[in-house]
């Protein structure tokens, strides 16, 4: 987990760099709130990768003598298929269509998005409908 | 319906997991959340909006062919060349790429069940559907597509100079493929940082999948800013915000900072997943392992954190921008991108190198993004920039990068077509596409580096015949409808693999990576067995356990056995962390 906490965390590092200089050198409001965001970017979830990664025993996947048993059992949980993602990405698109064509798709729009939801939490409770 | 995905066994017994009812057909295709299926569904929609570009492109270059041409209305052209681009730019390389390719082979190169977070990646999908269909519903509005360009300057791009449905249409479309490509870079981080298999260290993973690593972060810091631009542009057309309008007290060059710190990087996003394909290819087709691993993975990592701080280098002409330090910032980038060439050039050097069509696109893509660099280095000069900003010269340019990665996406789709499908794409007809493509790109932009230095401006639907332009742009449009051949030849090739398929079975290139490990194409839940993965390249070890270290490698090795640490650094060179990478599994 460290290569992974340290790779976000140069993110951090660069950007903090970068972001100070462009600040110093320039003045300008907009680049530098946008490197600051950067910087935060890349501190925020580094530095708790980092916080964690000294917590956590290593896993298989960062053991370069791991071999395939040592990460027997199960990985994680998998949805299989779902109508719901499409019901969404179809609501969200009325939604968007509703800033410019007016108010009439943004009904259609809200209940699919609604029902989605509803949907996809219901279906990660007890398993899914199609 | 919930799937338990269980770390397959080493040659163990194959067992069938649980699946339920799995829909097929039409259902399947709308419900999948399977990352094999969705990044199908994408590469499909990203090739149909590239043929889609790629006629308007043809149009553009019959309306050029002549001098006062008249083939289209000005008001036409203007739409042509500003979807031509939006398509291209935000609906083909890059979706293709990070929702296509490093869909279906991220996860099958790290041995990963499937993406960490399958219904949102579908969900990106769907987002991607719907924006790109938006953006295309422009085209029979009242008042037509967006014309503003692709970049969508202000004050061009508010409600008085662009009015209509159209243009809105463009910005809600890119804010919800702004959504779709946010998504999938979580999706790809959280991936590769949380479901390698055991053994598939961070500095094992093939370089193809540490570029998407570092393109999914590059996603994360780029297309928020885009977005929320975006945001702000439609409340200054519908609500007044006055937030890019000088006469309520908003700066246009805002719009050009916000756009542009989200446009450099995405050149970024869009050519990281390339360079990576490009790496692997080469290192295949080459018979080697990656010459300079670290090297390279260093190299894109630079290369993203300074794409990041060059954004006004697009603005020089504004006046108001930093000059000394976006030219330096840019000129640095050619420092970890000649790494790359050089790690590249590195790993064919003295390999049995083969010429099949994946490395004829490869080598195709050195010798055009060279071009396209070294133009781009010249560019970051202000005083050449000054001269040329808004002539062809930059359009040659960027269209030198672009069409390398579409080189780079054709290697990776005859080098993955196999895995993705278990038929082989011809190699005959193949080779015959990429010679059009190459020669075609080469007479396409050329002369337009001429036309730029001449003084023709972009973005013009007719120029006069004393302009003194008619030879070369004649010359231009003839290269593009080879290009056009060979675009056609491709499709012939896949329709063809249709009709009378070759069985491309497991691992036809003699590929080292962990995706060629399963079949063509692989199961549900990708493997049923996985190798040991005791280097960089797990397939290698397996089926030439002879030839874990090449012969001249060893022939280095044996004068450096003395020196007390080399020997473990150069067998890492190699790949090979010492010791037998079988001894744990010797007995199976």
């Amino acid at each position: 987990m460290k290569i992974e906490a340290y790779v976000l965390l140069f993110v951090g590092f660069f950007f903090g760099c970068a972001g100070l200089a462009y600040w110093l050198l320039s003045h300008e409001d907009a680049g530098s709130v946008m490197l600051l965001g950067t910087f935060l970017l890349g501190c925020l979830p580094g530095g708790y990768y980092l916080w964690w990664s000294r917590r956590m025993a290593p896993r298989p996947a960062d053991d370069p003598k791991a071999s395939v048993e040592d990460g027997a059992g199960v990985v994680g949980s998998f949805p299989g298929s779902s109508i719901w993602p499409f019901v969404l990405g179809l609501g969200a698109t009325f939604v968007a269509a509703a800033l410019v064509f007016g108010v009439w798709t943004l009904g259609v729009g809200l209940f699919l998005v609604v029902a989605a939801l509803v949907g996809v939490i219901y279906e990660s409770r007890r398993g899914g409908l199609v | 319906m919930t799937v338990l995905a269980d770390r397959p066994e080493v040659f163990g017994e194959v067992h069938e997991h649980e699946h339920g009812h799995e829909p097929s057909g039409f259902l399947k295709w709308v419900t999948s959340t399977d990352h094999k299926v969705i990044g199908k569904n994408y590469t499909v929609t990203a090739v149909i909006f590239f043929l889609l570009a790629g006629a308007m492109a043809m149009l553009i270059r019959a309306q050029l062919a002549s001098p006062d041409s008249t083939f289209l209305s000005q008001h036409t052209y203007n739409e042509m060349f500003t979807m031509h681009g939006s398509l291209m730019i935000y609906l083909f390389v890059g979706p293709v790429a990070f929702g296509g390719l490093a869909n279906y082979i991220v996860p099958l190169q790290i041995g990963a069940p499937d993406m960490a977070f399958p219904r949102l990646n579908a969900l990106s999908y769907w987002l991607y559907l719907g924006g790109g269909s938006l953006m295309m519903m422009g085209f029979f509005t009242t008042g037509s597509a967006a014309d503003f360009g692709w970049v969508a300057y202000a004050p061009l791009s508010n409600s008085i100079n662009t009015p209509g449905a159209g243009p809105d249409l463009w910005i809600v479309a890119l804010i919800l493929t702004g959504f779709s490509a946010i998504f999938t870079g979580v999706n790809l981080v959280s991936t590769i940082y949380y479901l390698r298999a055991p053994g598939m260290t961070m500095f094992r993973m093939p370089i193809f999948t540490w570029n998407m690593l570092v393109t999914g972060i590059l996603i994360l810091i780029a297309f928020p800013v885009f977005t929320s631009a975006l945001v702000f542009l439609w409340c200054d057309r519908h609500l007044g915000a006055h937030i890019y309008e000088v006469s309520g007290g908003g700066v246009p060059v805002l719009w050009q900072d916000l756009f542009w710190f989200f446009g450099h990087p995405e050149v970024y996003i869009l050519a990281l997943p390339f360079f990576g394909i490009v790496t692997d290819v080469i290192a295949v087709f080459s018979r080697k392992p990656i010459f300079g691993y670290r090297g390279m993975v260093f190299a894109t990592i630079s290369i993203a954190a300074l794409s990041t701080s060059v954004w006004a280098h697009h603005m020089f002409t504004t006046g108001v921008v930093l000059l000394p330090f976006f030219s330096l910032m840019s000129y640095l980038i050619a420092v970890p991108t000649g790494i790359k060439f050089f790690n590249w050039i590195g790993t064919m050097w003295r390999g049995s190198v083969r010429f099949d069509t994946p490395m004829l696109f490869c080598i195709g893509f050195l010798a055009t993004f060279l071009v396209g660099g070294v133009t781009g280095v010249l560019l970051a000069s202000p005083p050449i920039d000054f001269a040329t900003h808004d002539t062809y010269f930059v359009v040659a340019h960027f269209h030198s990068v672009v069409m390398a990665l579409v080189m780079g996406a054709f290697a990776g789709f005859y080098y993955w077509y196999p895995k993705m499908t278990g038929r082989m794409l011809r190699e005959g007809i193949g080779k015959v596409s990429f010679w059009f493509m190459f020669i075609g790109t080469n007479v396409t932009f050329d002369p337009q580096y001429l036309l730029g230095l001449k003084g023709m401006p972009r973005r013009i639907a007719e120029y006069a015949a004393s302009d003194g332009y008619t030879t070369l742009n004649r010359i231009s449009s003839a290269g593009a409808a080879l290009l056009f051949i060979s675009v056609a030849l491709f499709l012939v090739n896949v329709v063809w693999s249709w009709w009378v398929p070759i069985p491309a079975g497991d691992n036809p290139w003699d590929a080292t990576t962990l995706e060629w490990a399963t079949t063509s194409p692989p199961p549900h839940h990708n493997f049923v067995k996985l190798p040991p993965i005791r280097s960089r390249r797990p397939v290698w070890d397996k089926n030439h356990p002879e030839h874990r270290i090449l012969e001249h490698d060893k022939a280095r090795l044996g004068g450096m056995l003395a020196a007390p640490g080399g020997v473990p650094v150069l067998l890492d060179e190699v790949g090979v962390d010492g010791g037998d990478p079988y001894s744990k599994d010797a007995d199976r």
